[in-house]
């Protein structure tokens, strides 16, 4: 089109057609430099399918947007520097008193920017709520099976994302200096400084000295505005991209498989529902910010390291980990000279522990199962039981940890022992997963057996009918084809069996270690102790032809 | 059974395959089978889908959303005019709050939720609903595609030599293993070497003890039964850029406790009548401990309840802390005031790898 153009204007005739639309001529300028017509026709109308759980991950999407916009308004006023000076701002009850300027700047943004006060505020609530969605969109992969072949990858990104986000968090509330999160700092400092050999080294690195120095502020402010935001940029476009890649996965039902994604189109529906979904968002985070004050500095005052706030908490996503260092007794054990601080270094370690415990999960699911095929329809989380116990004791750990991070607000509000508390969580630690899991697992066997019942005997109807002999029984109703399907398109593994050790000439054949390990733990997810075995159209052949109902 | 699950067998050995069960994945083709996917069910249509003057409801509903978004955002600029910053106001039953800050949220909030509730409103009512089955393709690439990347690499590797110029290949490797090593020399200006920083406190001998509250210089009478008292080293300034720092480690608690209670001889010898000094920076993770029990002596720390028997050489009694806190041996000068007799025996603060 465009050389049939510059033809017609090399020979000075007026074009006999009009002109495209000044939008069309403007996407054909951009198609003819970027290519952009090949990726819209792949993506423009691509099918997503939908789940109100799906939302999940978006919640996750726009608060990490606009945490970005409202912490680039808070960088043209904060002043990340820890030089002391006397404050002489706005707020009268602090008039005098020694602080950082981190400190006194936050109060300026608080007290005397117009807005400021809410940018914070939409910030700090935007933080949490990113994290808390991260999470909870985990857990619905988790549960659903969303992290299978071929999609493993983008499970490490979403989990790295996890993790950078409770350090972007802890960076970011660490910055305004005030007696709470210079606390923090200083438990962090403590906990480093327990680290073998290295430790202290690492901690006059990091300080620029000794606790808490002159740097700590500046150098949290790097790592939380650029280096950590950064990388979770980098990692978030990945994330995205592989999730338009793969197609999204989508539950059973009718006309939906493995090979096709059934939903409604990218332009317009998911335009106008995620686009205003965004909006959604961003409307009640700023409502929230609007009524429900949220770590309001000028009331613990600023940091200063021989003065500490009761009730001293980290964020919700940091709990756990205070829980691990609240729990831990005080072991140290002092060897030639030398001191292995046990009591803060087992914590520090059993951290990575627990985070990794959830990111590995996938890889041995399939290790175990040894499928190596795509898969994009969602279990529900009832037909993989011991992936959903699993899940679910790790929650449970989880939240004993949390309670053991909250134990002094626990005691306190429900006037109990702190010691008991503790020993509560100490026990807990070990007791609460396993118990957690075999509870789950049960409830997940009653419910396949409740889906097998209604697929073999229908729904129950509510009618109660009187035989002529006088019984009464109810009358059950049968599924709809659509439901018979959705009830049992889901698939189940045999146990992996390892054979006879010798064959038939009676020569051992050799079975690793590894191989013995994978058939037992087979046995433990796929066994019958861990799945009822669906219905099969024999039986419900039986059943439905004839006497079968009743 | 691979048209049976419906998905895309990579691995042809149907040994190695899992033993699963038939799915019901694909949409059968086999009429008997009543658990057969059924295939996409009809669309049904929605009441705007008929009906045109329902079509306009929803039209009007959009509208409204969005023009009340208009009137919230021009909203948000008059109270962002009107209402001076450190107005408060009462709000049932949120209390005493600021004006601006209430104001500017609630619209800027109205202004972007009524965005939203308008596009959403309007993709469920007066888009199309019809769902699309589009197909998904494999990932993995075809085996002659994957055949083509490996010839090509090869050939690539083949054409660099990298395999048959060993030297090269070392050398290259020696380098890029080195070049990093300058971003690591580089950081060693972060912070200087640990030495034996942890080591001391600014208490030296003949120090005397200041009042953190009052400024003054302590006497023992000072020190009153049942109550703590916080003290620093004269000649610390609170206002000097090093304070924090300096206080990190030399933060002082006073406490009076008949000397016939104090069950730890060391801990009696270097009290003065009856008035201990310890570090007030707990053991665990360097905490200020502050929360005093005068009838048991005990004092615990806020951040993570260590707790520590001040009449017993500062005991750990419950807690993650792992070792007393430390002690300061003090006396009194000729003029009655109480003074340092030397730094601390020990490291205060948390432990460490060097502490020993």
């Amino acid at each position: 089109m465009s050389t049939e153009s510059t033809t017609k204007q090399s020979g000075g005739e007026m074009p006999r057609q009009r002109k495209a639309p000044a939008g069309e001529r403007v996407a054909d300028w951009a198609d003819g430099r970027l290519g952009i017509y090949s990726l819209a026709k792949a993506n423009m109308r691509k099918i997503f399918p939908d789940h109100w759980s799906f939302m999940l991950g978006e919640v996750a999407l726009y608060s990490f947007i606009i945490v970005i916009l409202t912490g680039v308004y808070l960088t043209l006023f904060f002043t990340p520097s820890m030089a002391e000076i006397e404050y002489h701002g706005s707020y009268v009850p602090m008039h005098g008193i020694t602080m950082s300027e981190a400190y006194a700047s936050t109060l300026e943004i608080s007290f005397d920017v117009r807005g400021g006060l809410l940018m914070r505020q939409i910030h700090h609530w935007g933080a949490l709520i990113f994290v808390a969605a991260m999470f909870v969109h985990m857990m619905r992969v988790f549960f659903t099976g969303a992290f299978r072949k071929p999609r493993e990858v983008n499970w490490l990104f979403g989990f790295l994302l996890l993790v950078l986000g409770m350090f972007t968090g802890l960076t970011g509330y660490s910055l305004p200096d005030d007696l709470l999160s210079g606390t923090g700092i200083r438990f962090m400092e403590g906990a480093i400084l327990s680290v073998p050999v290295v430790g202290t080294y690492i901690s006059m690195f990091l300080f620029g000295g000794e606790f808490p120095g002159h740097d700590i502020i500046s150098r949290f402010f790097s790592i939380h505005v650029l280096l950590l935001p950064g990388i979770m940029l980098g990692l978030l476009v990945a994330h995205l991209i592989l999730v338009f890649y793969h197609k999204h996965t989508q539950f059973a039902g009718a006309g939906k498989t493995n090979r096709n994604v059934v939903g409604m189109p990218l332009l317009p529906v998911y335009m106008a529902k995620a686009g205003g979904f965004f909006f959604l968002v961003f409307g009640v985070i700023s409502m929230l910010a609007a009524t429900f004050s949220i770590n309001p500095v000028w009331v613990v005052g600023p940091y200063r390291s021989d003065q500490v706030s009761t009730n001293a908490q980290p964020d919700w996503y940091m709990g756990f980990s205070e829980g691990l260092v609240r729990i831990m007794p005080g072991w140290e054990i002092n060897i030639w000279d030398h001191t292995l601080v046990l009591g803060v270094f087992i914590p520090l370690m059993v951290l990575p522990l627990v985070l990794g415990a959830i990111a590995v999960y996938p890889f041995i699911e399939s290790w175990v199962t040894g499928d190596k095929r795509e898969h994009h329809i969602l279990d529900r989380p009832r037909n993989a039981p011991t992936r959903t116990a699993f899940g679910a004791a790790w929650i449970a750990w989880y939240f004993v940890m949390l309670i053991g991070g909250g134990n002094d607000l626990w005691a306190t509000h429900f006037h109990l022992s702190i010691n008991a508390i503790t020993w509560f969580v100490r026990i807990g630690f070990f007791v609460v997963p396993v118990i957690t899991f075999v509870i789950t697992k049960r409830i997940c066997m009653g419910l396949q057996r409740h889906d097998k019942e209604k697929v073999l005997h229908g729904r129950e109807s509510g009618i109660i009918k009187r035989l002529p002999h006088g019984e009464f029984v109810e009358v059950h109703e049968r599924l709809s084809q659509e439901d018979l399907h959705t009830l049992t398109a889901h698939e189940q593994y045999s146990p992996e069996e390892i054979g006879p050790e010798t064959d038939e000439q009676g020569v051992r054949r050799k079975v690793g270690r590894s191989e013995k390990l994978r058939a037992k733990l087979s046995k433990g997810f796929y066994g019958e102790n861990s799945q009822v075995a669906k219905p099969t159209v024999e039986e419900y052949e039986e059943i439905t032809s004839g006497h079968g109902h009743h | 059974m691979s048209s049976e699950t419906g998905s895309h067998d990579n691995v042809p050995d149907d040994e190695k395959l899992p033993r699963a069960h038939e799915g019901h994945g694909e949409t059968a083709t086999r009429g008997e089978d009543p658990f057969a996917n059924p295939g996409l069910p009809p669309h049904e249509n929605r009441v705007q889908d008929v009906d045109e003057r329902a079509a306009k409801r929803s039209e009007r509903t959009v509208a409204l959303f969005f023009t009340v978004s208009m009137l919230a955002t021009v909203g948000f600029i008059a109270s962002y005019v009107a209402f001076p910053i450190d107005k408060i106001i009462h709000v049932w039953p949120l209390g005493d709050i600021s004006a601006l800050n209430f104001s500017l949220g609630l619209t800027l909030g109205l202004a972007l939720f009524c965005i939203g509730a308008g596009a959403v409103h309007w993709a469920r009512t007066l888009m199309s609903d019809v769902e699309i089955a589009d197909d998904r393709h494999p990932i993995e690439a075809e085996p002659e595609v994957r055949a083509k990347v490996m010839e090509d690499f090869r050939q690539g590797a083949k054409e660099s030599q990298l395999g048959r110029r060993k030297l090269v290949r070392n050398t290259m490797f020696g380098a890029m293993a080195l070049v990093p090593l300058s971003g690591v020399v580089l950081l060693r200006d972060l912070g200087p070497l640990p030495k034996d920083k942890l080591r001391h406190t600014l208490w030296a001998k003949g120090k005397l003890l200041v009042n953190e509250n009052t400024d003054e210089p302590l006497r023992p009478e000072d020190i009153t039964m049942g109550s703590l008292a916080f003290a620093r080293p004269e000649g610390l300034d609170p206002h000097s850029e090093d304070y924090n720092t300096e206080i990190a480690k030399a933060a002082l608690m006073l406490v009076r406790i008949e000397p016939d209670d104090i069950k730890d001889k060391q801990s009696l010898d270097w009290s003065y009548q009856g008035v201990l000094a310890y570090s007030k920076i707990c053991t665990h993770v360097g905490c200020p401990v502050s929360l005093y029990e005068q009838q048991t002596h005990h004092v615990l720390c806020p951040c993570h309840q260590s707790t520590f028997d001040l009449a017993d050489g500062a005991k750990v009694l419950f807690g993650p802390a792992g070792h007393p806190l430390p002690q300061l041996k003090i006396s009194v000068n000729k003029d009655g005031y109480l003074e340092a007799q030397g730094d601390f025996a020990e490291p205060v603060g948390p432990s460490f790898w060097e502490r020993g």
